[in-house]
């Protein structure tokens, strides 16, 4: 199997699909010609043609309208809005038109739109190329949220995300895009939605992250480890539905968890995962729900460094657990 | 542009300009005049059971008959339609069934759509009448979509996408006019002007003197018609339709009307507009219009006889539906998702339980 990045791995994922079903189609702005300005869909165009791989104008009201349209008449439509910091402009077509489509018309018309977006800080970008929006499309009724971390997950998740019947938010961590690599299976290659992944197993402590903290838990986790403690790290993939049957084993038997996102700590997801691991494994808690996370500030161009949690942050929280 | 470039065949004597006429045959004539009184009679019953307590809440259409009836005359079988929450007449004129209007109206287990939206808030796959929101406009990128799968797929059909004068200040609106002309798409988007987005006039929702005319800015044609004459209607959806068929691109039509009555039954339209007005309007009533027109063809003798029928259809309907037994709790959690995660079936479960 090649090594390749994770930028490389959606490719692998959009062709490979389009490749299977000509039903699914990709659209948005600078898809086409360009290939995506992170180079996500390079060289569909030359391979699908234009009429599955359509540059649109510049509005994200009608790149996710239209996709909507298109999977009610019976197309697999995968959207890629350019950064996820502009996909407010297409709030309403998705919470109130895609996520609902199924619901309202009871089962009559449905929207199973895949709507990628680069998701999250690390590349200089200031506010408007860096935010993780994941937890307004995980209070959302009918939306399944998906963040990959590796490029394994990356093409088997969007593949998945493709041939499911469900509207997807799929955001990729834009700071892995082409800093990590691995081997990823040739051809097609599916990840189940709903089902998290054990990055790293430990007894002590459970880490629970997702998207470009992975790879900061894992640092962490080594660093705890130098200092005598085991820490198991979760990465639930899909964070919406949450794969919450193993982070609920893995607590009841480390008896302490820590979430870590780069989203804002106020309302972020993280909130809502420490309530279900309280509700679920209070007898078994050995020390409070931690949480390392953004802040709850705009995203600082300057200051990005110390705005986003590190490896340093996270021990820092790690170590406040083992000692409660 | 002039009153004269809005296009009308009914004359006020009662008769058609005879190189406007449709040329619908006699059974189809009678069958628009029959759907509008239908209308009608919708409205007077739904508005009733609103005021009665027996629904929370209507969008009634009157005035507005003959724009979505002969818009829905219009469509054809492989087409499909993206309505407004007013337009429930060209569902109705497409053969959407009384029964399943009322059940949705209802909102029990009559309703096919198992009671998840309030009233107005229709559907039906079989003919391609797509699924009403509320906040408006939002229908017309998906209508944008719609066509692109068809177009794609070398199907010669429409789509049909209405909306009202309030619409055409979203942007939605602009997204989807720009998208239809960039993609040359056969979306036939059908504006019906009836003066008011709830209480704001017309004149103060752009400074352009018609809607139409915004059109060409996107690279489509834009027409006006009388949309008070069912059959201008017809014939104006009809061409459009027609050339969206053969692979012309799309149109914007502005229809010109007036909502007789409130916005919705939560409306007192009498704060932002005056009596006069309304007594104006209701002199061009649609339906008598064209009524006058079937009688001096010899198809129609007696409107009020039809009115009546259309009542009692109507009351018949409504009194097989309103004893339905309500929607099961349970349903509460079906379609959101394809299948029921686990943190809906606790949910449902804790509910059921009388835990929760």
């Amino acid at each position: 199997m090649p090594e390749v990045t994770l930028i490389k791995a959606v490719n692998d994922a959009l062709a490979t699909e389009m490749a299977r079903d000509p039903s699914v189609c990709v659209l948005g702005e600078d898809v086409g010609r360009e290939g995506g300005v992170f180079r996500a869909t390079e060289g569909l165009f030359r391979r699908f043609g234009q009429e599955r791989v359509i540059d649109t104008p510049l509005n994200e009201v009608g790149i996710v309208g239209m996709a909507i349209g298109m999977a009610m008449n019976g197309l697999r439509p995968v959207a890629e809005i350019e950064f996820s910091d502009f996909i407010y402009p297409a709030f309403d077509q998705i919470v109130s038109e895609m996520a609902k489509m199924r619901y309202r018309s009871a089962g009559q018309f449905t929207a199973a739109v895949v709507v990628r977006a680069p998701s999250g800080g690390g590349i200089k970008g200031g506010h408007y190329h860096s935010q993780s929006p994941e937890a307004y499309f995980i209070h959302t009724a009918g939306l399944v949220v998906v963040m990959p971390s590796t490029p394994s997950d990356a093409k088997g998740l969007l593949a998945s995300a493709i041939r499911g019947e469900d509207p997807v938010i799929f955001l990729e961590p834009k700071a892995l895009y082409r800093t990590v690599k691995e081997e990823v299976p040739q051809g097609e290659h599916l990840v189940p939605i709903g089902k998290g992944r054990i990055v790293r197993p430990g007894d002590d402590l459970t880490l629970i992250t997702w998207g470009a903290m992975v790879p900061v838990a894992e640092k962490a986790a080594e660093s705890a480890t130098a200092e005598g403690a085991s820490v198991e790290v979760i990465d639930p993939r899909t964070l919406w539905p949450l794969d919450i049957g193993m982070i609920e084993a893995s607590v009841n038997r480390t008896g302490r968890a820590v979430i870590l996102h780069e989203a804002p700590r106020t309302c972020g997801f993280g909130a809502e995962v420490a309530a279900l691991i309280q509700e679920r494994c209070f007898l078994h808690l050995k020390s409070p729900v931690g949480r390392v996370t953004g802040f709850d500030t705009p995203f600082p161009y300057a200051l990005e460094k110390s705005y986003l949690p590190d490896p340093e942050r996270t021990l820092r929280a790690v170590r406040a657990a083992l000692e409660f | 542009m002039t009153d004269a470039e809005i296009l009308s065949v009914l004359r006020p004597d009662g008769t058609v300009d005879p190189s406007l006429d449709p040329g619908l045959p006699d059974p189809e004539l009678l069958s628009l005049y029959r759907h509008m009184a239908l209308l009608r009679a919708i409205d007077e019953k739904a508005v009733a059971l609103q005021r009665s307590g027996r629904i929370g809440f209507f969008v009634p259409s009157t005035g507005q008959e003959a724009c979505s009836i002969g818009a829905g005359h219009a469509v054809r079988e492989g087409d499909w339609i993206f309505p407004a929450y007013r337009d429930h007449g060209v569902g109705l004129m497409r053969g959407y069934p009384l029964a399943a209007l009322v059940g949705q109206i209802l909102g029990n287990t009559a309703d096919a759509t198992r009671g998840r939206q309030m009233p107005n808030h229709w559907c039906d796959r079989s003919i391609h009448l797509v699924s009403v929101s509320s906040p408006v406009a939002t229908q017309l990128p998906h209508a944008v979509g719609a066509a692109y799968a068809a177009k794609v797929r070398g199907e010669r059909i429409a789509v049909l996408a209405t909306f009202g004068d309030g619409g055409t200040s979203t942007g939605d609106f602009h997204a989807a006019m720009n998208f239809t002309g960039v993609f040359r798409l056969p979306v036939v988007f059908f504006c019906e002007n009836n003066r008011y987005a709830i209480s704001h006039r017309v004149e103060d929702q752009t400074a352009t003197r018609t809607l139409a005319e915004k059109a060409p800015a996107y690279g489509l044609p834009g027409v006006r018609v009388d949309g008070n004459d069912v059959l201008a209607v017809r014939k104006v959806v009809g061409d459009a339709m027609g050339r969206a068929r053969a692979g012309e691109g799309g149109t914007l039509i502005e229809a010109l009307t007036y909502r007789l009555g409130p916005h919705s039954t939560s409306d007192d339209p009498t704060v932002y507009r005056s009596e006069e007005e309304v007594a104006a309007w209701r002199g061009k009533d649609p339906i008598r219009r064209f009524a006058a027109f079937l009688m001096g063809r010899g198809l129609l003798e007696d409107p009020a006889a039809e009115e009546a029928g259309a009542k009692e259809i109507v009351r018949r309907a409504v009194e097989a539906a309103e004893d339905a037994p309500p929607v099961p709790l349970s349903s509460m959690f079906e379609d959101v998702y394809a299948e029921i995660p686990w943190h809906l079936a606790e949910q449902r479960d804790s509910l059921l339980s009388g835990k929760g």
